[in-house]
């Protein structure tokens, strides 16, 4: 025992500072809620508006917290103080416009919502009453069939890119093609699959596969960067694992690798769906859009939720008021499916996930 | 059925990069070989040349002749993925797939393959695989669990359960205990004097007492200089390349007076 206290070196207060002081760790808060307060009372006094309130609060608090750590935890503190106070800032402000956006949507939308207006069409409606369920059918179809032709084509692309092509001239001038695009404005797509039907099936076809075929050629890039990025992120040596076992290279990449990539793919997928379901403009081109329920996509005009809303809001007159608010009903419908997608998105991520197990 | 494996004059480059020069020798059937040498030398290089697992890197490429059981592997009509059945292997670092559990793992290869078996069968490829490995009390009763929760060195017994499930004719382990415990070097080892009845072993490894107490055959590989591509210096039975070695330099990598 003496020899093992021998050894302990005796404690020097000074050779080690590993104390420091610190201020409180609820004193973020509490300094948010002094410059909140002194700014709001300095309003109330001088008669300013709630954004000049606002700004003095913030400004306030980017001074005085950093300056309070200053005074005690010393620079270095007080500097991290003060970054992590603007990266909150910015996070405030990013989340501005989204909660406002969502809470427009909900409060216009929310009181038109009833089991009639989403199992009613349009039909024969002119001022109260009527639904959506011709443009949400419409909407769900059109993007279930461009799903159906995009996911084959952007997957096989990604899996030659990464699996076959490899740097390749063919897979680079691929590449360069669908980085191009990506940046295809809406409008674009719409027009090229008009076109395309108009050349086959002659002058003024409208049908909702042409609004699929449209949204396809949205939805193939994004489908084809988001695979091709998780196949790169799959590590060589799992390949040679498989390879090692006498697996043929068709068989690892449908067994191995793209298990592996699976989370990231479908959530790649969903995040493209989210990103094409509220597409307006080509769905305006090439399916057009009407009152009643169409449920064949290779027959005539179909209604989908965003042209609904469009022409909603656009057709004026007499019954204004009631088409506006059915506008409303119908983006929080959009709103809702997409917000649904995104969180599916998530959860299937998490569940396809390589498992550590740790 | 056991194979011997004749090779003559390869030489392996990475592109234009020739990382290994003029390599000949005969890996005896039914035998352990090993390979030794410094780091850099080409010794996972040369390894991954005779299961054809070299040309999976884009570039690289072999010239030179390897022949197993009288059929050139290197000859055009020779499927890369039919060698592979044949010639298994335990790589460097452990690789076991991270979406199958600790069970799963074990029996990739027969699934990956499709190969239909019974629950019995398939249970019984396991319990031996693991034991064989000398994984199975550790991970008996988690079977179901992930195979990347393992530790490391149980990741890499994993893989050598996984590459013996197959019950290939030849297998390759490169370095396949540098990341285990003297106790589960020593189950290896044993796992490697057991497959020897009915297979031909090649292992790659740092440790020159393993080298002597595992091996039949050794090689010594060599860089002539740094940049310079590795060499094999010396080919010979164990017991003469430990105690009476051809080569001055093998003589001073084995006694660790090296440079
Ligand atoms: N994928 C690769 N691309 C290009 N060069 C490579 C590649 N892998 C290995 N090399 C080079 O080939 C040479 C031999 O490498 P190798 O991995 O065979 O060495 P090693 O003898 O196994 O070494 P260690 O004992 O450290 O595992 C080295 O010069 C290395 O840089
Ligand atoms: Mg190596």
């Amino acid at each position: 025992m003496s020899l093992l206290e021998e050894r302990r070196p005796a404690a020097k207060p000074t050779a080690m500072p590993l104390v420091a002081p610190q201020i409180p760790a609820y004193a973020p808060w509490l300094a948010a809620v002094l410059a909140g307060g002194i700014a709001a009372l300095a309003g109330l006094l001088l008669g300013w508006s709630l954004v000049a309130v606002v700004l003095v609060a913030w400004a306030l608090l980017v001074v005085g917290l950093p300056a309070w750590s200053a005074a005690i935890e010393g620079e270095r503190r007080a500097k991290d103080r003060l970054v992590t106070t603007i990266a909150w800032s910015t996070f405030a402000l990013a989340m501005i416009p989204l909660a406002s956006l969502a809470w427009e949507v909900v409060e216009n939308g929310h009181a038109i919502i009833s089991s009639e207006f989403l199992t009613y069409d349009m039909r024969g409606v002119l001022g109260a009453g009527g639904g959506i369920y011709h443009a949400l059918m419409g909407t769900l179809i059109i993007t279930a069939l461009a799903t159906a032709i995009s996911v084959p084509i952007g997957v096989m692309a990604a899996i030659y890119l990464v699996e076959y092509g490899k740097g390749n001239r063919l897979a680079r001038t691929i590449t360069f093609l669908v980085d191009v695009m990506t940046g295809i404005p809406s409008i674009v797509a719409g027009l090229f699959a008009f076109a395309l039907f108009t050349m086959i099936f002659g002058p003024g076809v409208r049908f909702g596969i042409g609004g699929a075929v449209a949204l396809s050629v949205l939805m193939i890039p994004i489908v084809v960067r988001a695979t091709e990025e998780m196949l790169k992120l799959v590590p060589e040596e799992l390949r040679e694992a498989s390879y090692a076992l006498g697996v043929p290279k068709w068989r690892t990449i449908v067994k191995v690798v793209l298990p592996t990539a699976l989370g990231g793919i479908v959530t790649g997928v969903t995040l493209a769906i989210a990103r094409v379901a509220g597409e307006t403009a080509p769905l305006l081109i090439i399916v057009g859009t009407t009152t009643t329920l169409n449920l064949n996509p290779f027959d005539g005009r179909m209604a989908t939720l965003p042209v609904f809303i469009f022409s909603s809001v656009t057709t004026g007159g007499k019954y204004d008021a009631e088409q506006t608010a059915r506008a409303w009903g119908a983006a929080l419908v959009l709103v809702a499916i997409v917000m649904t997608l995104n969180l599916l998105a998530r959860a299937v991520g998490k569940v396809f996930a390589p498992k550590t197990g740790r | 059925m056991a194979t011997s494996i004749d090779i003559s004059d390869l030489n392996i480059y990475y592109g234009d990069f020739l990382a290994v020069e003029g390599v000949g020798m005969t890996i005896r059937a039914r035998s352990v070989t090993a390979f030794i040498g410094p780091s850099g030398c080409g010794k996972s290089t040369f390894l991954r040349s005779l299961n054809r697992m070299h040309e999976v890197i884009p570039g690289a490429r072999v010239e030179g002749k390897v022949v197993v059981d009288g059929q050139s592997l290197y000859d055009p009509s020779v499927d890369p993925v039919a060698v592979r059945r044949q010639i298994g292997m335990v790589f460097q670092r452990p690789n076991p797939f991270p979406t199958m559990s600790i069970y799963e793992n074990v029996l990739a290869g027969n699934r990956l393959n499709s190969k239909r078996m019974k629950k019995a069968e398939a249970d019984d490829i396991v319990e031996r695989s693991l034991r064989g490995a000398n994984l199975w009390t550790e991970v008996k009763d988690r079977l179901g669990k992930p195979g990347m929760g393992l530790s490391g060195g149980q990741q890499q017994r994993l893989c050598i359960a996984r590459a013996i499930a197959v019950e290939p004719q030849v297998l390759l382990m490169d370095e396949p205990c540098s990341a285990l415990d003297p106790i589960s070097t020593a189950a290896i080892e044993d796992l490697i004097h057991e497959l020897k009845s009915d297979y031909t072993i090649v292992i790659v490894t740092h440790n020159m007492q393993q080298a002597a107490r595992v091996s039949d055959d050794t090689g010594f590989f060599n860089l002539k200089a740094a940049g310079e591509p590795g060499h094999l210096v010396e080919f010979n039975a164990t017991s003469k390349v430990f105690s009476n070695p051809d080569d001055p330099s093998t003589e001073a990598y084995i006694s660790g007076r090296f440079g």
